[in-house]
């Protein structure tokens, strides 16, 4: 058992190791490729850790956190394609905006469960993808180029090397973050909310206003992954608040394991270099890897933090609404 | 006054399209408790299917017919293999499974029909408008289309209220483990009801090829407002899907043919014409939400669970 949570750890500090050092090895290789890849994956292993501290902590299953992905993004295209590049206006207003977008759709979702909580947030993210579609005068269904990344003054955002440790920085910073959030007393109501709401109301706690502001951090915090994937692409397009996104952040979320500190990060890897390497044997790679994410769910249930980590298993939720709803 | 009466059909149109999607996902859900992303694939197929067999039989009924069977086929082989081991799960679980078979299925039609899109044309009989009003002409097969709609959904009500089977689909609805216990082979009702509810979709598949062109991903849009429907109804109830996917199917038609007339009264035409396309598609998105806000568990809950 010991050695099992160490396996997990070994996994954890070689990753991270292995982030912090890569861009010394593209420098000295020139390999930008691999640079630009992980760049991606630091950036929606942000998005899988907000969506995680609701999903897996809060048990609010959100089939549309893609949506803040495009909020946080066309807040920047907007404001860059208006002429406002300064970084310490457009990020500030990407997350204003997305906050305020969560605390409304929170709002209205957060009134349903199970099943239709998951459809209504789906068509919330829908919602928001056709509003982008219609944007004609930022693109429309064609997307927007951001001609200028964000300023922030010495920092320089296109420089690769400085937005892959931007990015990994702030990763880290949102995993210190939700994982301080979720062990404090707030943390415990969400998840006590997640085990078992009515007993935490019935103790007298106003479980649908913590439900919200979770949902809002997570929100905010997707928004601001949203901003950084503008800056990475240069582009946004409504494509990246399609609901395939959504379900590719779940996939992100499960995979690496649910309720983990480092398993959204885990699933991001796992997932995006899964698909660069199928991507390389076979043009129908997707052929393999739908039928790799149903054995996941039959078979891996707690993802791989949960097959590196067989003993903590009340942490996993995977006992959550098992019973019908 | 007869464009509004030709939209008006287009909306039923759409409704009863909606509907053979909508009927399958909620029979599906209100007894195996089960949600279907993979539905849309199954619609999709159809479409397929249809398109080939007539190619191959050069007839359109007949190729239909034979569609029909096979994605009856193919759905029962799927809850036979894949959806037999999520019943009783997390509903988590049935979203990320049968998001990876909509990633599957899509690869497979890439793989046996090629990136391109199908066609599916029509005999030249069905080719012709009927005038439905004095000066009204409607094409023939979009009323093809709505009658045999309504003859498929009165067969399922006759099926599911009056028969011996329909009896034993609402009973393992209400008490599943009472149903098994009485001796009835639970399993192969399931996969009897997951391969009906398959084949309602690819009928709208194969009915709705002729229209639009047959295409990967045909299946997910239409899918998600298949969602919209049966949250709007009350997930489970096949009346309050047939009722909802009227609804839907009018203010999503009605709304794309007038909202952009009606924006230009209460702003410039430029901002109308900018706002319209993207406020009329998310219409129906808002009645959902308003719906879900009046009533969290739609206009017809099913009160037996």
């Amino acid at each position: 058992m010991i050695a099992a949570r160490n396996a997990r750890n070994v996994l954890i500090a070689g990753l991270l190791t292995f982030l912090v050092l890569l861009p010394v090895y593209t420098g000295v290789t020139g390999n930008y490729f691999l640079l630009t890849l992980f760049t991606r994956i630091l950036i929606l292993a942000m998005a899988a850790t907000s969506l995680n501290l609701i999903l897996g902590y809060g048990g609010m299953v959100s089939f549309g956190h893609a949506a803040y992905l495009g909020i946080g993004g066309y807040a920047i295209g907007i404001l860059a394609s208006e002429g406002v590049t300064s970084g310490f206006v457009q990020w500030p207003v990407a997350l204003l905006v997305s906050a305020l977008v969560a605390l409304i759709v929170g709002l209205l979702c957060l009134r349903t469960r199970g099943v239709y909580f998951i459809m209504i947030t789906l068509a919330f993210a829908q919602m928001v993808y056709y509003l982008g579609a219609g944007l004609a005068r930022y693109g429309g269904d064609d997307g927007l180029t951001i001609y200028r990344r964000s300023q922030f003054g010495l920092l320089d955002l296109s420089h690769k090397t400085t937005f892959y440790y931007v990015c990994l920085a702030l990763l880290m910073a949102a995993i210190y973050f939700v994982w301080r959030l979720v062990n404090s007393r707030f943390g415990m109501v969400i998840q006590g909310a997640r085990s078992n709401e009515r007993r935490m109301q019935s103790i007298g706690f106003p479980t649908f206003r913590y439900r919200l502001t979770c949902f809002v951090i997570a929100g905010t915090m997707c928004g601001l992954a949203g901003a950084l994937l503008a800056n990475h692409t240069d582009f946004v397009s409504p494509a990246m608040m399609y609901w395939t996104r959504s379900g590719d952040l779940i996939v992100m979320v499960v995979l690496g394991g649910m309720a983990s500190s480092f398993g959204p990060l885990i699933g991001a890897v796992a997932l995006l270099v899964l698909e660069e390497e199928l991507s390389g044997i076979t043009e129908y790679w997707q052929i393999i890897l739908g039928p790799l994410l149903l054995l996941v769910v039959l078979f891996a249930r707690r993802g791989i933090d949960g097959l590196l980590d067989p003993s903590a298993f009340s942490r996993s939720g995977s006992e959550l609404a098992k019973g019908r709803p | 006054m007869l464009y509004f009466v030709e939209q008006c059909l287009n909306g039923v149109q759409l409704g009863m399209l909606l509907f053979l999607l909508a009927a399958g996902l909620t029979l599906i859900f209100g007894i195996m408790d089960l949600v279907n992303l993979a539905h849309g694939s199954l619609y999709m197929i159809g479409a397929y299917f249809a398109a080939t067999f007539a190619a191959l039989t050069d007839s359109f009924v007949l190729g239909a017919v034979l569609a029909l069977l096979a994605t009856l086929v193919v759905g029962m082989a799927v809850e036979v293999i894949a959806m037999r081991r999520l019943y009783g799960r997390d509903h988590l679980d049935h979203v990320l499974g049968t998001f990876g078979l909509i990633l599957f299925f899509n690869e497979l039609v890439r793989l046996i029909w090629g990136p391109a899109g199908l066609t599916l044309p029509l005999p030249g009989v069905l080719l012709t408008a009927v005038e439905v009003l004095p000066g009204v002409y409607y094409p023939l097969y979009r009323l093809v289309i709505i009658v045999a709609t309504l003859m498929v959904a009165l067969l399922l009500y006759i099926v599911v209220m009056r028969t011996r089977l329909g009896m034993l689909i609402r009973a393992g609805a209400s008490n599943r483990e009472m149903v098994g216990a009485l001796g009835i082979n639970i399993k192969l009702l399931y996969t009897f009801v997951f391969g009906l509810g398959a084949a309602l979709a690819g009928f709208a598949g194969l009915m709705q090829a002729p229209i639009l062109t047959v295409q990967i991903g045909m299946g997910e849009n239409i899918l998600i407002v298949a969602f919209v429907v049966i949250v709007i109804g009350g997930i489970g109830s096949i009346r309050g899907a047939f009722v909802a996917s009227l609804f839907v199917g009018m203010v999503d038609t009605i709304g794309r043919a007038f909202f952009p007339d009606l924006l230009r009264l209460i702003v410039t035409k430029e901002a109308a014409a900018t706002a319209a396309p993207a406020l009329s598609s998310m219409l129906i998105y808002l009645l959902m939400a308003a719906v879900l806000v009046l009533r969290p568990e739609g206009l017809f809950p099913v009160s037996s669970k």
